[in-house]
């Protein structure tokens, strides 16, 4: 009997859950297959990754330690993604906000960190809001499309990173190696106790209930929800749409450049260019993972933070090559994506009408 | 989610749920409603607070739950696995822990060498040399050795350095310059383990900078480069205008000018190590603007490929890449880790390996070399390149010796004299003849 698509009334409860996991299963479906065609034991090697990704302690650490920039970047990605501004420059805005933080550091080396941190993060929030606003103000005044300037200024933001690294701000003593001079203490975020995990990931869990607060509770969060349900109806209702694209990209800007900030101070110490190794790209993909959720985008970037970090273990033990993992991401993202279509549409055997 | 004008307007078109209480959760889907859109949005303003108390239920619970009982299948799901077999395979492995990648009964094995690869190992380039070396190593009877590849210098490094300390390996060669820090750190907390770290310049206890003096062989291709142009135009893509890069460069020019004193070498800038479609983009601009051979730093070989299809000749880096552009390629500045890598586990396994050097080997331990000349490369142009490669191998430098000015015709090294080694370390300018800048 053939089947027919119809439209959910309601979308399925637990569509989500299930098309998560599906995604999951057939991942590492595929992943199995995939090692055993390399000849290697699948199951073992399903082991290795689990290990490597949440096995044990250094594991976990690691997973944690990467998810943090990923969440930051995505929670601002997500914010403009919410109000259907297509905010693709995470990457670069996640760049300034480096810039801004490093900027005060070396501005400032001797004051306490008490102020210094605050104020690197002051400007990397500063400085990643205004390179989103760029974007924000060419689209409504010049109706420039903001996916293409955001994408562009990326490229711009890398190379006055660069521009930095390589030329006013070189440490004199790195023999012309492109890095600023060390981070002093005061411009370091400590780690937490013992462990590897520094206080971003405090930090990290504020700004995320900050967000989600903010989204659910404030008159401003329920009219940035409003309008990214519909433009014109939002304009009808007299919600100052301009303004709020203008904030919308601010703040989206800022939060990358929290997530900049971050990286710099607690884990490279340092300005360089290796600091840009696609976080707010990835950041796209985990706040689609998400579905916008701030919650959600906590799982999903520690989820695939674990998932890099586990595949890395599994290079390491079976010696299998480095794209295994680009595969694996790329083949959850296309099944989760795939699979969203059944939440507003259904499969039914035709009725013989 | 539902429809919440069923709270705030009566006149929505999807009344008929009110009576469905299930239904009266949560806002969003406005565009079901397509009549009354813009109406109800002013109203719903208004009505946000009395919403939110119809609600009564947060969504976020909801998701909250999904992924609790997600993580706990997953959890659940592995450690049935790592429980039920993990055990036996554990008591199996137990002897031969020091390396799970090889076969139990290979006891004998002392020294365990992991390596650390910026760019994806592929079938050319800088780590592909390294990965050369690395299977030399693995080749002797008392080696075993793993690689990560295509690890991102920064934070993603330190990780996977620290993780091979804590499997248990000997000696870790970190072969980015971006791994320098990370390994000084990772060094620190592994007092046992010997890192040796590749261009870099910090050293530790526990921890050796090494390079090769690649710039001999630059210097032995430019000769050749030098004596095949016809346009005396050559170009040069390269990756980060750093001492070692720029050394490279200067060392090219050199030899360029020696056999042709009208050339010139254009220098351009990609700012990447490993990116074929941007190198090949640079290759093609530089032969766009007239050059006929093209040089390149950079981990893959594009830029041969794209001189190959414009016709022009061009110089590899890294490996022997005749096999990308058979037409092209003149050759290439080689890498070849094999003995000094042997050397260095060897030192480890007799226990006389030490640490806080910078070594800088040349072309007479026989880590750097210049691939076999192609067929076009007339006979006695081979033979005088063949000559000076001589000279190299017996110790004698002859890459950078005075006079040798910079391009502003200031002279660097005075006549007669030899670029000492801090001179070559420090490199940040280029010699005459080349056009470009170094930022």
């Amino acid at each position: 009997m053939p089947l027919t698509i119809i439209k959910r009334d309601e979308p399925w409860k637990w569509g989500a859950l299930v098309i998560f996991l599906g995604a999951l299963l057939f991942c590492l479906a595929v992943s199995a297959a995939l090692l055993a065609g390399q000849g290697k034991d699948a199951l073992h090697g399903l082991y290795v990754l689990w290990l490597g990704s949440f096995g044990n302690l250094w594991a976990l650490e690691g997973a944690l330690l990467k998810a943090i920039p990923l969440f930051l970047c995505s929670l601002g990605v997500a914010v403009a993604f919410r109000m259907q501004i297509w905010n693709i420059g995470a990457e670069g805005q996640f760049a300034l906000g480096a810039i801004g933080a490093t900027w005060m550091s070396l501005l400032f080396p001797d004051l306490p960190r008490l102020i210094l941190l605050p104020l690197m993060f002051m400007m990397a929030f500063l400085l990643g809001g205004i390179w989103a606003f760029i974007p924000a103000f060419l689209k409504l005044k010049l109706r420039v499309n903001e996916i293409i300037s955001t994408l562009m200024l990326n490229y711009i933001a890398i190379l006055l990173l660069d521009f930095l690294v390589f030329g006013v701000w070189k440490d004199p003593a790195s023999f012309g190696f492109p890095m600023t001079p060390e981070f002093t203490q005061g411009a370091i975020i400590p780690t937490i106790g013992d462990s590897r995990v520094h206080w971003g990931l405090l930090f990290c869990l504020i700004v995320g209930v900050g967000l989600w607060a903010f989204m659910r509770f404030t008159r401003l969060g329920f009219e940035l929800q409003a309008s990214g349900e519909g433009a014109r109806v939002a304009k009808y209702a007299k919600i100052r749409y301009g303004m709020l694209v203008m904030f919308v990209m601010f703040l989206s800007g800022g939060l990358a450049g929290w997530a900049g900030c971050v990286e710099t101070s607690a884990i490279l110490n340092r300005l360089q260019p290796s600091l840009m190794v696609g976080y707010g790209y990835t950041a796209i993909v985990v706040a689609w993972l998400a579905r916008l959720e701030p919650l959600n985008i906590a799982f999903a970037s520690f989820l695939l933070a674990a998932l890099r970090v586990g595949v890395e273990n599994m290079q390491l033990e079976l010696q299998i090559p480095a794209a295994f993992g680009v595969i694996m991401e790329g083949i959850i993202l296309l099944t989760v994506l795939a699979g969203q279509f059944f939440l507003l549409y259904k499969l039914e055997r035709k009725h013989s009408s | 989610m539902g429809c919440w004008y069923t709270v705030c307007c009566t006149d929505c078109p999807c009344f008929r749920r009110i009576k469905n209480k299930k239904h009266v959760h949560i806002f969003l889907s406005i565009r079901d409603c397509r009549v009354v859109k813009g109406l109800a949005l002013n109203r719903m303003l208004g009505y946000w607070k009395l919403i939110k108390i119809a609600n009564g239920e947060v969504p976020m619970k909801k998701l909250l739950k999904l992924f609790t009982v997600s993580a706990a299948c997953m959890a659940l799901m592995f450690s049935l696995y790592a429980c039920g077999e993990a055990p036996q395979e554990k008591k199996a492995e137990e002897p031969a822990k020091i390396d799970e990648a090889v076969a139990p009964t290979e006891e004998a094995k002392t020294v365990k060498a992991g390596f650390v690869y910026v760019s994806p190992v592929g079938d050319a380039g800088y780590s592909y040399a390294h990965d050369l070396g690395r299977k030399t190593v693995d080749g002797l009877d008392f080696v075993t050795s793993a690689f990560v590849e295509s690890v991102p210098e920064g934070a993603d490094s330190e990780r996977v350095i620290r993780n091979m300390a804590r499997k248990g390996f000997d000696i870790i060669f970190t072969t980015s310059f971006g791994y320098m820090d990370p390994t000084i750190k990772v060094a620190k907390e592994f007092p046992d383990t010997k890192f040796m770290h590749c261009s870099g310049f910090k050293k530790a206890e526990n921890v050796n900078n090494y390079f090769g003096r690649i710039y001999q062989s630059r210097y032995l291709t430019g000769l050749v480069a030098g004596a095949m142009t016809k346009s005396n135009k050559l170009g040069y893509v390269a990756a980060f205008p750093i001492p070692e890069v720029i050394r490279g460069i200067n060392a090219f020019a050199v030899g360029v000018r020696q056999m042709n004193p009208d050339a010139e070498v254009r220098v351009v800038w990609t700012k990447t190590w490993y990116d074929p479609a941007l190198e090949k983009d640079a290759a093609k601009s530089l032969l766009d603007a007239g050059c006929d051979v093209i040089a390149q730093h950079q981990d893959s070989p594009a830029p041969q490929e794209a001189a190959q299809e414009a016709g022009a000749y061009c110089i590899g880096y890294n490996s022997d890449m005749s096999s990308f552009a058979p037409k092209a390629h003149l050759t290439s500045a080689i890498w070849n880790w094999g003995p000094m890598y042997t050397k260095t586990v060897e030192a480890v396994r007799d226990g006389s390996w030490e640490g806080n050097q910078s070594l800088w080997w040349s072309m007479q331990d026989g880590v750097v070399d210049i691939a076999p000349m192609g067929p076009m490369v007339p006979e006695d142009v081979k033979n005088a390149v063949m000559a000076k490669r001589d000279e190299l191998r017996n110790g004698n430098d002859i890459c950078f010796v005075g006079p040798i000015k910079d391009q502003n015709g200031e002279i660097k090294i005075a006549a007669g004299e030899k670029a000492t080694d801090e001179q070559l370390h420090d490199m940040m300018w280029f010699v005459e003849g080349v056009v470009g800048t170094v930022n």
